[in-house]
């Protein structure tokens, strides 16, 4: 059951060959059984898992329901899931449990689907290994020494080595689609407002996006379906008609402008990555596509902006961790200040530390102009580079990730290293602009993504381009072994 | 050495939306604690704002009163410090872009004359909850219901030269907002706050001095009493040779004296930027037209009105428009009287010398406009004379019934018998020879002799028109 | 753009961080390595460019003045460290 993708899954349980409740609980047994390796659950609501099983399979014998009723998921632990543990991959929140429901996942219950538990996660999104959250690290299940991307590690692996069909992720500066690259997965991180992100605890308020992981585009073109939606508790969110994005998916794409940024294909590429990209840019030409060479000249400046964005807006969001009214607080503080010092202290890792700081001196008086203002208007140059590409083209892709998965500890103590990991993705937040990661090979057993970047709230042309692919090539089939 | 003081005021006034500015919990007043604290309010992770539409039509029509400049665009920033009443870390307030620019208002001073005062902006931001230090075992107790209601922070010009000018402003808003009725007013409620930046210059010199900023202070006459301590403690500091630092001071009304805000951060940095989580406001020309529609009579108008359709003097008119609870009460009592000009001199008069001896509002005046009005007419129609309705007046606001039950029960009813005065003429004659006398030698003013004595004879009863007209002519005779 | 111990230890005071003594230096370090990262964007021009605060070019949309929040104090108040009366507890401010 567990190489079955979402699509087969729903048809499967409509045609009463397994009900939720067994599709639920083979899932749960496969956590139980492989999970300690990979480390990619934080938790896992087995109770809260089987009670939706059986209602969802109540809906499904009075006819009612979407493709996801009864289908299991795991969410993120980064999405407010009343009654739930919510860790956010801190120690922060170590006791949160979470006291009402972020709107994705009512969204997701509404649809019926079943939470099998909360993935692992880089602490408060921050990092590209998921090497920095409180509950160890995840592992790639290609290759269990080597990271599996992050932030969304946890809910890649876990989709990677077929835990569970699919799973939520949030993506700021990557950590959707750089993990899936990593895992060989498909990732989407839908166009800035597309999906709500009341409930789904901030990193960077201007850059965070959740979305869908799964094990194909057509699976996530599902999910997407349920996480899209205008949400009046969202200033952010956009009031923009939800199509149907599983009904456009086998739209022709001969004639299909791609654009290929020369700054993706540079020095800091790996080469054997680079080939894999190459051979899936010739398969789109195979299928009719025409390759544009474009430039998107600003995009050695996207991780220096993207550095004061997001810590300045990361800073001030995590300023609420006080050890007040929820979350870890210190053992017997002496006074305020104590206790917010400590509890924070405590509290927060390392990395998050690091970028509470550097925010919190971009912000600090004197340096506003340098820092974060400077870096609004990067983003709006960026942005501009990629508004007069897409006059031309009508998708840009390029690699994900400038590398495969790398060791373990390997890049941890060198924190610029590892920020620059998410050196092709970032520009896409700061532009808000939808992308997605679909496998396109492998370098040494490794998985090597392709990332597609499309225009705004052009979600259903890119599910189709990626589609296409997936419809003449199996890499997206591919999983690891030692998980059966 | 001659000083010049030079004040400037931040008036925070809560907005009387129903709900908050950006959550839907309720903003009514004296809830139990955290029982109006939404998940939003909580600052929970993962919680986000959205903007109260009331509140934006309320800052619009503060702006048009004002006659300041609405923004077409404005920005919510991110005010950042730590405080356990603050829940997120961070207030929600507005810095580069406000919703209201610069406007101005007129206050009346003392010697009658005017003089406008600059409003620099007016802003809109969230309140924080509040801090209750009594003793829980060396803890203090947070109560979140206050957060995120709704405040407009109204910055004046430092154009106030006495303390008196600052309380006159004071005042001028306060009548603002609540003849705009976007806000109670109610200081001992804390819905209506006031700082003070005071300073002192020589007279002459251009530059301000440094400034000492007097906190939430909540009533005019503290105001008034620490900003009068303030500038003598600057002065006396300055011609001691020292240096006014600049800070935040606590007024102390039992001792009268401001005092330094101690284990207060000096420069706070706040780290102001725009909020991400909230979007550039809007307001186009059809918006604000709109709510131009929906403008009450300002207080300008109104006393303009009031001078024309009344026949009041224009500082008559300006005393009875000072507060749009006033000027109600007082069209009230005018309409159901007929009688403008003896309504002003009543409700001017002993209700509001009654009003402030008892430190109340008029709202709370135990006499009502009806009730006074029905007095009036009863002056009017003769059944009692003006000095025995302040009887009539004290009974009413001791709560012994109204105008008519009180002159039936005392038994008030003016003589205007001309047959019974004429006998208590003849009767005050006869007794008073000597009176008689020094009055046909020309002394008028023993008029007022006989005058009381009747009046003494009918308990005060007696028409005094009628007593003077009688009296006049059977001296005479 | 290099930070000495005092800078981090004022930023982390300006963000009540508790900070190891013995980690300051490492921090320094690393937080001058992303300040060094960051100050590549001087490279570029941007006099004239219209800074930008977010993807959309969506106004503030306006939600109607209404009471839509209960009383939700217990279920709050059950996750929270130091609660008494109602009222969440927190070492004694001095004002």
């Amino acid at each position: 059951m567990h190489t079955k993708t979402i699509a087969q899954l729903a048809a499967g349980l409509r045609n009463g060959d397994f009900s939720s409740e067994e599709l639920t609980r083979a899932y749960l047994e496969r956590v139980a059984r492989h999970d300690d390796t990979l480390n990619s659950f934080i938790t896992v609501s087995e109770a809260e898992a089987l009670q939706q099983a059986r209602l969802a399979d109540q809906r499904l014998k009075a006819g009612d329901g979407t493709t996801l009723t009864g289908i299991p998921v795991a969410q993120k632990d980064i999405f407010c899931t009343n009654g739930v543990l919510t860790t956010c991959g801190s120690r922060m929140l170590e006791n949160f449990v979470a006291p009402y429901n972020a709107t994705v996942i009512d969204k997701f219950n509404a649809a019926g689907a079943v939470m099998l538990g909360k993935t692992n996660m880089d602490e408060f999104a921050m990092g590209s290994s998921n090497e920095t959250s409180y509950y160890g690290p995840v592992r790639n299940p290609w290759n269990t020494d080597t990271v599996p991307g992050g932030s969304s590690g946890g809910s890649a692996a876990a989709v990677a080595a077929r835990l569970v069909p699919a799973a939520s992720g949030t993506d700021t500066g990557g950590s959707i689609r750089q993990p899936a690259a990593l895992c060989g997965i498909t990732g989407l991180k839908p166009t800035y407002g597309r999906v709500s992100r009341y409930g789904m605890i901030a990193f960077a308020s201007s850059l965070d996006q959740g979305g869908p992981l799964a094990q194909t585009a057509e699976d996530a073109a599902i999910l997407l379906n349920t996480m899209a939606g205008f949400d009046s508790h969202d200033s952010t969110s956009i009031d923009e008609v939800v199509p149907d994005y599983t009904a456009t998916l086998n739209d022709a794409i001969k004639g299909l402008k791609i654009g290929l940024p020369k700054e993706y294909f540079d020095e800091g590429l790996d080469a054997e990555v680079g080939k894999v990209v190459e051979a899936a840019i010739d398969e789109y030409k195979k299928l009719g596509a025409e390759i544009v060479d474009i430039s998107l000249p600003n995009t050695h400046l996207a991780v220096p902006a993207y550095y004061v964005v997001a810590p300045a807006e990361c800073s001030s969001n995590l300023s609420r961790f006080d050890g007040v009214r929820f979350g870890h607080r210190c053992e017997a503080p002496i006074d305020l200040e104590d206790l917010y010092k400590r509890s924070r202290g405590e509290g927060f890792g390392p990395e998050v530390k690091r970028r509470i700081m550097i925010g919190t001196y971009a912000l600090s008086a004197g340096y506003y102009d340098a820092y974060y203002l400077k870096a609004q208007k990067v983003r709006r140059l960026i942005s501009e580079d990629f508004k007069q590409a897409f006059e031309q083209v009508d998708v840009i892709m390029g690699p994900t990730s400038p590398s495969v998965a790398f060791k373990l500890g390997e890049k941890k103590d060198d924190p610029i290293t590892m920020y620059l990991s998410d050196i092709y993705t970032i520009a896409v937040n700061l532009a808000g602009l939808p992308g997605m990661s679909i496998p396109a090979g492998f370098v040494n057993g490794m998985p090597v993504g392709l990332q597609i970047i499309g225009s705004y709230f052009n979600e259903a042309r890119l599910l189709n381009v990626a589609h296409q692919y997936q419809q003449v090539t199996d890499w997206h089939t591919r999983a690891p072994t030692g998980f059966e | 050495m001659e000083w010049e003081t030079v004040i400037g005021l931040e008036i925070h006034t809560q907005l009387a939306t129903k709900s908050k500015i950006f959550s839907g919990a309720s903003t009514a007043y004296g809830a139990a604690p955290n029982t109006q604290a939404c998940a939003v309010d909580l600052g929970l992770p993962g919680v986000l704002p959205v903007l109260n539409a009331e509140v934006v039509n309320m800052a619009i029509k503060f702006g048009l009163a004002i006659n300041a400049e609405i923004a077409p665009l404005s920005i919510f920033a991110r005010k950042n410090y730590f405080y356990p009443d603050l829940p997120k870390g961070y207030q929600i307030s507005q810095y580069e872009l406000p919703i209201v620019g610069q406007g101005a208002v007129s206050i009346e001073l003392e010697d009658g004359s005017s003089k406008t005062i600059g409003v620099t902006r007016a802003h809109l931001e969230e309140d924080a909850g509040k801090s209750l230090h009594e003793d829980f075992h060396g803890m203090t107790g947070i109560d979140l219901n206050r957060a995120g209601t709704p405040l407009l922070e109204i910055v004046s010009e430092p154009d106030m030269r006495s303390a008196q000018e600052a309380v006159a402003y004071m005042k001028k808003i306060h009548s603002l907002v609540r003849y705009l009725e976007i806000s109670d007013g109610n200081m001992q409620e804390g819905s209506f706050r006031c700082d003070a930046n005071v300073s002192v210059r020589p007279k002459g010199q251009e530059e301000f001095g440094t400034r000492a900023e007097l906190k939430n202070i909540n009533s005019f006459r503290f105001v008034e009493r620490a900003i009068e301590f303030e500038v003598e403690r600057q002065i006396e500091l300055l011609e001691a040779g020292g240096e006014v630092v600049q800070e935040t001071r606590l007024f102390d009304a039992n001792k009268g004296e401001t005092r330094s805000m101690r284990s207060k951060e000096e420069a706070m940095d706040y780290r102001y930027f725009p909020d991400p989580d909230l979007l550039p406001v809007e307001i186009d020309a059809g918006h604000i037209e709109h709510v131009r529609q929906s403008l009450p009579e300002l207080p300008d108008a109104k006393r303009a009105r009031f001078v024309s359709d009344y026949g009041l003097s224009d500082y008559d008119a300006g005393f009875l428009t000072a507060s749009r609870d006033m000027a109600d009460y007082y069209e009230t009592v005018a309409k159901e009287s007929a009688e403008s000009k003896l309504a002003a001199n009543w409700v001017m008069g002993e209700l509001s010398s009654y009003l402030n001896k008892e430190d109340k509002d008029i709202s709370d005046s135990p006499v009502s406009a009806n009730m006074l009005a029905g007095m009036i007419r009863r002056i009017k129609d003769n059944t009692i004379s003006g000095k025995i309705a302040k009887e009539v007046f004290d009974a009413m606001w001791q709560g012994q019934g109204d105008a008519d039950a009180i002159i039936e029960s005392k038994g008030l009813k003016q003589i205007t018998d001309t047959g019974a005065i004429e006998t208590l003429v003849d009767e005050v004659i006869a007794n008073n020879p000597q009176q008689v006398e020094q009055f046909k030698a020309g002394k008028d003013k023993v008029l007022g002799f006989f005058v009381g004595q009747i009046m003494k004879a009918t308990q005060g009863k007696a028409n005094p028109a009628q007593v003077n007209e009688l009296l006049i002519k059977k001296l005479k005779d | 753009m290099s930070l000495d111990k005092t800078q981090v230890e004022k930023i982390a005071h300006l963000a009540r961080l508790q900070i190891d003594a013995t980690d300051v230096p490492e921090y320094a370090t690393n937080l001058s390595n992303i300040l060094d990262l960051v100050a590549q964007m001087e490279a570029v021009a941007t006099e004239g460019v219209d800074p930008m605060a977010h993807p959309t070019e969506a106004v503030q949309r306006l939600r109607e003045d209404r009471v839509t929040e209960t009383d939700q104090r217990d279920h709050f108040q059950a996750i929270a460290p130091q609660v008494e009366n109602g009222l969440y507890l927190v070492p004694k401010v001095i004002e």
